[in-house]
C-alpha cells in the first residue's frame, strides 16, 4: 500500500490498513476491504434500512424495540429520528453500527446496506473495519464517553491510528487538527489534557473530533445535546452542520427536540413504539403533518406567541408496552381521532402529497375522515 | 505515580504540566506522612534488594568462631565490639544475615505479586468480559481455590518441585515463592473481575467500540488503566501478606535452605536462646514489624490517593 503526505491533514484520507489486521472471512467482507481501498467507487443510496426489527429478549417476554422499520440515507444529507423516549430511536441507530448489546438484544430481520455493502452479513471483525472508519457516533452524554484515564489527544488520534495506519506522529497531527476544527482553543497544547479538564460543551466537542477523526460517511448523532445547557446546544448542533457539510458527511440525528431537527434535516422520520409512523422532507412533516401523533408533538412545542403563563400541552397516555404489540395501530390508544378500525387493524405506510412523505394513519388517507 | 503518568502516553509537551488524574493522586500521595514514611522505607527495603550483600559487613555465612569462643561459645550480644547486631549461636554476624535476609523477603514481595497479577488478571478480566458461562466457570474454580487449605498446597507444590531445575532455583525459595502466589491470586482475580464488570458498562467502552477497537485493546487499553487504582493497593497490600506466609514457611522449615537466612528463619533458629540472647529473635522480628507496617501504610496511603470519590477533599 502506498503512503500518501496529506496524512496529517484532516482532509480526505485515502489509504487504508486493516486495522489489527483484520481477517476478512466473508464475501460481504472482501466488497467492503475493495471498497476501504478504493474510495472512489460507491454504490447508488449510502444506506439502504429494509425491514428492519430488533428485538429485545427479556425475561419478561420480547420487547419488539424496533419494528419492520425501512428508510433511506443518500449521501450528505441529514436524517432527523424523532419520537418520545423509549420508541426506537437509539436502538436504530446502534443496529445500523451492530453495537446492540447481545444478549439481550439480537437484529432478528432486515437487511442494512451501507455503501452497497449488507453489513449484516459482516464478521463481527470486518464490522470493526467501518465503525469509526466510514460511521462515526457522537453519543448522548459527553461527561461518560470519554475515558477518563487516557489524554483527549490519544482517544482522538486512536481511531487515526486503527484505522488509517497513521503513525504515532501523524495521528497526533491530524487529532490536533481536527480538536482546532471542532473549536477547542490552543488545540495542540490540550491534547495532553485528560477529560476532566474540559466543560460539557468542549467534551461534546472532543466526542465530535473522535467522530470524525477518519472522515466518515455517514455520523450518527444519538441525541447529542440532551446532556447540554441552551447557548452550548446552539453551537454543538451549528459545529455539527458545519463539519457534516465541510466533510459531505451524511448525518442521522436523533432528538426529541422538533426545533433542532427542523433546523438541522432534510428530511425527518418520525418514530413511535419501533415503528416509523411518518416520513417525509423537513417542510412536509412541519406544515402538513399527516399522523396525529406528529400533531401531537409538533402541538407539545412551547411557542414563542403563546399568552405567557399557558400550559404545556402534552400527548395523553404512555407509548404502549412493545412487549407482543397487538394488530392495532399503535398510537390509537392515545389519539383522538380513533375509529374503530385502527383498534384491529394497524396502517401501512402510504403515500401522502409532498415528495416522499409518507404516513401511516387510516384517518389521513384519501378519504379518511380526518380533514 | 508521576511515573505513571508516562505510561499513559502524554506528549511529551504536556507531561510537564502534570495536571493528570495521577498528579492529582501522587499529591494526594505525598501529603500524607504515614504513606511518606512507609514508602520511604520500602525504597529502603527494595534498595536492600539488590545492594544488600554490598553494604553488609560480612559475608553472611562467615563463622566468627575466634570471637564465639572467646565469649565461652555463646552468641555475641549485640552493640558490643565489632557485630552491631550481635551473633547467632554459630558465630554468624546477625546484621549480614539481616541484610542478606532483605533480598528473600523483597523478592518475596515482587514474585508473589508478579505470579499474583499474571494468573488473577487474565482470569478476572476474561471472566468480567465475556460473561455468562466463561464467568461462571471461571469463577467456580476461583472458589475452588480459595477453598484449597493453602498451607497444604504450598508444602505439596515446594515438595513436588524439589528435585526440578525450578525447585532448585534461588536455593529452592523461587518454588516457594510461586507456590504462594498461586494460592493467592484469588483475591486479585475477583477484584479486576468486579471492577472490569462495572466498567464493562460504562459509555465511554462503548463509544471505544463504535470507533472499531477491538476488543483485546478495548480490556487493555481503555479498562484496565481505569482499575489501575484497586490493583495497586491490592498489590502493595498483599506484599506484607507474603512476607508473612514466607516466615511462616520458613519458620515451619520450608524454603531458605541453610546457610541462607530468611528473616523467618532467623526468628525460628533464634527462638531456642530467647531466654539469654533475645536478640537472636527481636531483631529479625523488628525487621519483619517494620517491613510489614511500611508497605501497609504505603497501601493506605494508595487508596487513599487513588479514590477518586475523594478528589479535591484532602
Amino acid at each position: 500500500m502506498t503512503v500518501s503526505d496529506d496524512r496529517g491533514q484532516a482532509g480526505s484520507p485515502t489509504v487504508t490498513e486493516l486495522p489489527d489486521a483484520v481477517t476478512i472471512e466473508t464475501e460481504e467482507g472482501r466488497l467492503l476491504a475493495e471498497r476501504l481501498a478504493d474510495d472512489t467507487r460507491h454504490a447508488r443510496r449510502l444506506l439502504e434500512v429494509r425491514n428492519l426489527s430488533t428485538h429485545f429478549f427479556t425475561r419478561d417476554g420480547v420487547v419488539h424495540a424496533v419494528d419492520d422499520v425501512s428508510f433511506d440515507l443518500d449521501y450528505g444529507e441529514t436524517l432527523g429520528l424523532v419520537g418520545e423516549s423509549g420508541c426506537g430511536k437509539t436502538v436504530t441507530a446502534l443496529s445500523i453500527t451492530r453495537l446492540i448489546a447481545s444478549p439481550p438484544g439480537q437484529i432478528v430481520n432486515g437487511e442494512i446496506v451501507f455503501d452497497g455493502i449488507d453489513i449484516l452479513k459482516l464478521s463481527n471483525e470486518e464490522m470493526r473495519l467501518l465503525r469509526g472508519r466510514k460511521i462515526g457516533f457522537i453519543f448522548q452524554d459527553p461527561m461518560t464517553s470519554l475515558n477518563p484515564t487516557l489524554p483527549i489527544g490519544f482517544q482522538i488520534a486512536e481511531s487515526a491510528r486503527l484505522h488509517l495506519g497513521l503513525s504515532r506522529k501523524a495521528s497526533d497531527d491530524r487529532a490536533a487538527d481536527l480538536l482546532g476544527k471542532v473549536g477547542i482553543p490552543r488545540a495542540k497544547e490540550r491534547m495532553g489534557d485528560y477529560p476532566h479538564q474540559f466543560s460539557g460543551g468542549m467534551r461534546q466537542r472532543v466526542m465530535i473530533a473522535i467522530a470524525l477523526a477518519c472522515d466518515p460517511m455517514l455520523l450518527l448523532a444519538d441525541e447529542p445535546t440532551t446532556a447540554l445547557d441552551v447557548t452550548i446546544q446552539a453551537q454543538i448542533l451549528e459545529l455539527i452542520r458545519s463539519l457534516s457539510e465541510e466533510f459531505r458527511t451524511a448525518v442521522i440525528l436523533i432528538t426529541h427536540d422538533l426545533g433542532i431537527a427542523a433546523g438541522m434535516c432534510n428530511r425527518i422520520n418520525v418514530m413511535y413504539a419501533g415503528r416509523i409512523v411518518e416520513t417525509g422532507k423537513v417542510d412536509d412533516i412541519f406544515e402538513q403533518p399527516k399522523m396525529p401523533y406528529a400533531w401531537g408533538l409538533l402541538d407539545s412545542l412551547p411557542r414563542l406567541d403563546e399568552v405567557k403563563g399557558a400550559r404545556l400541552r402534552t400527548i395523553e397516555g404512555l407509548p404502549p408496552d412493545l412487549i407482543n404489540p397487538g394488530a392495532e395501530c399503535r398510537f390509537s390508544p392515545r389519539c383522538k381521532y380513533v375509529h374503530d378500525r385502527c383498534r384491529v387493524e394497524e396502517p401501512d405506510l402510504s403515500p401522502r402529497e409532498g415528495e416522499g412523505h409518507l404516513a401511516r394513519c387510516f384517518g389521513t388517507e384519501p378519504g379518511g375522515w380526518i380533514k | 505515580m508521576a511515573n505513571r503518568t508516562g505510561a499513559l502516553e502524554q506528549p511529551a509537551a504536556a507531561r510537564a504540566r502534570a495536571a493528570s488524574l495521577w498528579g492529582d493522586a501522587w499529591r494526594r500521595l505525598i501529603r500524607n506522612r504515614l504513606a511518606v514514611v512507609g514508602g520511604v522505607i520500602v525504597v529502603f527495603l527494595f534498595f536492600l534488594l539488590f545492594f544488600g550483600p554490598l553494604v553488609a559487613p560480612y559475608p553472611y555465612q562467615e563463622q566468627h568462631l575466634v570471637e564465639l569462643v572467646e565469649n565461652g561459645n555463646r552468641p555475641i550480644g549485640p552493640f558490643q565490639g565489632q557485630f552491631l547486631f550481635g551473633t547467632d549461636d554459630l558465630g554468624r554476624d546477625v546484621l549480614s544475615r539481616l541484610l542478606d535476609g532483605a533480598q528473600i523477603s523483597m523478592t518475596v514481595a515482587l514474585v508473589v505479586q508478579a505470579v499474583v497479577l499474571l494468573i488473577g488478571l487474565p482470569i478476572g478480566a476474561a471472566a468480567a468480559w465475556y460473561g455468562g458461562r466463561v464467568d461462571s466457570f471461571l469463577m467456580r474454580f476461583t472458589d475452588v481455590m480459595y477453598a484449597f487449605p493453602d498451607l497444604l498446597f504450598i508444602i505439596l507444590l515446594s515438595v513436588t518441585f524439589r528435585d526440578t531445575p525450578i525447585g532448585g532455583a534461588l536455593d529452592g525459595v523461587l518454588m516457594v515463592f510461586i507456590a504462594i502466589g498461586i494460592v493467592s491470586w484469588v483475591g486479585m482475580a475477583r477484584l479486576v473481575r468486579g471492577q472490569l464488570l462495572s466498567l464493562k458498562e460504562t459509555e465511554f467502552v462503548e463509544a471505544a467500540r463504535a470507533i472499531g477497537v477491538s476488543d483485546f485493546r478495548i480490556i487493555t487499553r481503555h479498562l484496565l488503566p481505569n482499575a489501575l487504582g484497586p490493583m495497586i493497593v491490592a498489590v502493595t497490600l498483599g506484599i506484607p501478606g507474603a512476607i508473612l506466609a514466607e516466615a511462616t514457611l520458613a519458620y515451619l522449615g520450608i524454603g531458605a535452605q541453610p546457610p541462607r537466612a530468611s528473616w523467618g528463619k532467623m526468628v525460628a533458629d533464634g527462638q531456642q536462646y530467647l531466654r539469654g540472647d533475645p536478640h537472636l529473635v527481636i531483631f529479625p522480628a523488628i525487621i519483619i514489624a517494620l517491613a510489614l507496617l511500611s508497605f501497609t501504610f504505603l497501601g493506605d496511603g494508595l487508596r487513599d490517593a487513588l479514590d477518586p470519590k475523594l478528589k479535591g477533599k484532602q
